[in-house]
């Protein structure tokens, strides 16, 4: 059973109705923010339901990073109560978050995002019986109450860039990043790869400099459409705008995080599905001998933490899918590098 | 570079240009006014986002683009009522009840919509109307006049923002208490009704720029104008106050803004340099304003509230 508890939208209009509050009463500045995480003293832990908090940056319903840790959590076999502070783009806020879950008895605490680490290395001490979970990141920092996670998303990559190379009349095909970091990288690269490795001959690549600027993601597409690109793909939760574009210009589009096809269901081929509760079991079943964190895990094609989901609604043509699976299989086993 | 000086891609950086100056422009023509009479509003971001969300839920629940134009505009009407209220009515600090009509826009926006929506659903986009005779011009008419027809009405409310603003009585009460609101005063001008009447003007102009924003993506996030209304304040002050130079203004960030992401495209600009490129549009504007910074003026009541000696 899961029970969802979100934080931030509320507290943001509070913060609006305390800063009109204060403006009206001559005050002139509004007070500061209360903790994220409210209620209750620490609470032992306990037989009942287990206690999890997330911290992400984008919203929970993102169709893309946040979206992939809400649903893996959802997808646990457990009895979970899960709390969702998100749209937390400040890392501050961010920070006051994690500490005040922290606070407030949850068992683990998972910050979803690879900037959110230096935070947590000041507050993970602070909380030895606290589970923190942090990705995305390839080592604990020595925190041996810190479990790290990162998706080997270059996997997925390839295997998209593959299908997309095979789908391309022009030869080019257009890729839209947001900034050059974590599991955009990995994924941008092994998608310029695989299509490069199955014959198209140009990837033009884009990093807007936003994870959110849903605006400049679609004119990035744009740019993309008017120099030859006729197959189209993106990370990060800006990207709704340029699937948009890509929709309005009949052009098939790989999405990578979560499933996007509800986007465009007529024009995702396929998505790189993060599935994080393959290694989130790993890290309770940890927890549950008594080893709180010093682990880092990776999710891959390999131990199924990634999954390409393909799109019935596109019809793909003869044999490409079949080549896709073998890619798969082939990556599965080692015998094809996706470069990483 | 060759690549970028062909005519097609010099139509499309165009259209791309045009299509991100065109919510600044409706939010910055709106902010104009209201700051010539001498209220500043740093929540435009925030109008913006309350009014994007309504759109864009107003089209998702009825599929009619002219509806959710027109819930934009009464959306930014009624924020405006409430921004004069604060500022005029009780004469509010005007930057911290800016601040507070940001937080509150962003913060009940984001409810509205995890509430009533959840996961993004894309909706009709705008479509493009072409201007007769004029959409047939080679090139041209397909960068300038084959766009949708917000972006047409951000264009003409330039000059009619100029002629309101210095043709009109009304635009005359609003730079007279603008600049001098205690001599308006003792010349019979209400300062107070001059002033919530621009404050309305400016809110709905931001509603209709929320507006344009959402139904050219055809899709609605959290914080999806990302400091664009912030954008649009400054670029007031990059216009000097005056409708052209904000237009100007409006359509350099967004040219700045379409040539990067072409010449990100064309990998005339490499992945390794991708960082640095995308502070030019800031950077262009900061460097703009220190220019401006000595030879414009401020309307002189700018931010001060009004009380009658």
């Amino acid at each position: 059973m899961k029970r969802q508890r979100r934080l931030s939208p509320s507290i943001l209009v509070m913060l609006g109705a305390l800063a009109f509050a204060g403006v009206a009463c001559g005050g002139g500045d509004a007070e500061e923010p209360a903790a994220p995480a409210t209620t209750a003293a620490p609470t032992a832990v306990a037989a009942g339901p287990l206690r999890v908090a997330i911290v992400a940056p984008s919203a929970s319903d993102d169709l893309a990073f946040s979206q992939s840790m809400v649903d893996s959590v959802n997808a646990l076999e457990r009895d979970v109560e899960l709390s969702i502070t998100d749209g937390t783009f400040i890392i501050e806020d961010a920070a006051a978050a994690i500490r005040g879950y922290a606070e407030d008895g949850n068992d683990v605490v998972i910050a979803h995002g690879t900037q959110f680490g230096a935070s947590l290395m000041e507050i993970a001490p602070d909380f030895p019986d606290v589970t923190f979970v942090w990705g995305t990141a390839s080592d604990t920092q020595g925190l041996d109450n810190v479990f790290a996670y990162a998706p080997a998303a270059d996997e997925g990559g390839y295997v998209n860039g593959s299908i997309a190379a095979s789908l391309t009349d022009s030869g080019v095909i257009g890729v839209v990043g947001p900034i050059e970091a974590g599991d955009a990288v990995a994924y941008i690269n092994g998608f310029e790869a695989g299509a490069l490795a199955g014959g198209a001959s140009e990837v033009n690549i884009t990093y807007t400099g936003s994870f959110g600027d849903v605006a400049l993601a679609a004119e990035a597409a744009e740019a993309h459409l008017a120099n030859d690109v006729d197959v189209l793909t993106g990370t990060a939760q800006m990207v709704v705008g340029a699937v948009g574009v890509a929709t309005d210009a009949g052009v098939p589009w790989f999405g990578t995080q979560a499933n996007q096809t509800s986007l465009a269901p007529d024009l995702v081929v396929a998505s790189q599905v993060y599935h994080w509760e393959v290694v989130l079991e790993e890290m309770l079943a940890l927890r549950d001998g008594g080893v709180l964190g010093g682990q880092a895990f990776e999710i891959n094609l390999a131990n199924g933490g990634l999954v390409i989901e393909f799109n019935d609604g596109f019809e793909l043509p003869a044999g490409v899918r079949d080549a896709a699976e073998a890619m798969i299989e082939a990556i599965t086993s080692g015998t094809v590098s996706t470069g990483s | 570079m060759g690549d970028f000086f062909t005519l097609s891609v010099l139509v499309a950086t165009a259209a791309s240009a045009i299509r991100l100056a065109t919510p600044y422009l409706l939010a910055s023509l709106g902010e104009t006014i209201g700051q010539r009479s001498g209220v500043l509003n740093l929540g435009v971001d925030g109008v913006m986002l309350l009014s994007a969300f309504f759109s864009y839920w107003a089209v998702l629940e009825t599929g009619n683009l002219w509806l959710a134009v027109l819930v934009g505009l009464v959306v930014g009407l009624a924020m405006g009522i409430l921004y004069g209220v604060i500022t005029v009515g009780l004469s509010a600090t005007q930057g911290i009840s800016g601040i507070g009509i940001f937080i509150f826009g962003l913060g009940l926006s984001d409810l509205l919509f995890r509430q009533q929506v959840g996961t993004p659903k894309p909706v009709r986009r705008l479509p493009n109307v072409d201007v007769p005779i004029l959409s047939d011009i080679p090139h041209l008419g397909e960068a300038l006049f084959q766009r949708n027809l917000l972006t047409y009405l951000a264009f003409l409310l330039v000059p009619a923002t100029a002629l309101l603003l210095s043709r009109t009585t009304f635009g005359l009460n609003i730079r007279s208490v603008g600049e001098n609101p205690q001599a308006a005063d003792s010349l019979g001008v209400s300062v107070e009704r001059t002033r919530f009447v621009a404050i309305l003007i400016g809110n709905s102009m931001a509603g209709l720029a929320g507006a344009a924003l959402v139904l050219q993506l055809g899709i609605f996030q959290p914080n999806l104008t990302q400091g664009l209304g912030f954008i649009a304040v400054a670029l007031v002050y990059f216009g000097a106050w005056r409708p052209a130079g904000v237009m100007g203004g409006a359509l350099l960030y967004g040219l700045v803004n379409a040539t990067v992401l072409q010449w990100k495209a064309l990998g005339i600009i490499p992945v390794s340099g991708s960082d640095l490129a995308n502070m030019a549009p800031a950077i262009l504007t900061i460097l703009a304003l220190i220019a401006l910074a000595r030879r414009v003026h401020a309307p002189s009541a700018l931010t001060k509230p009004f009380t009658r000696h």
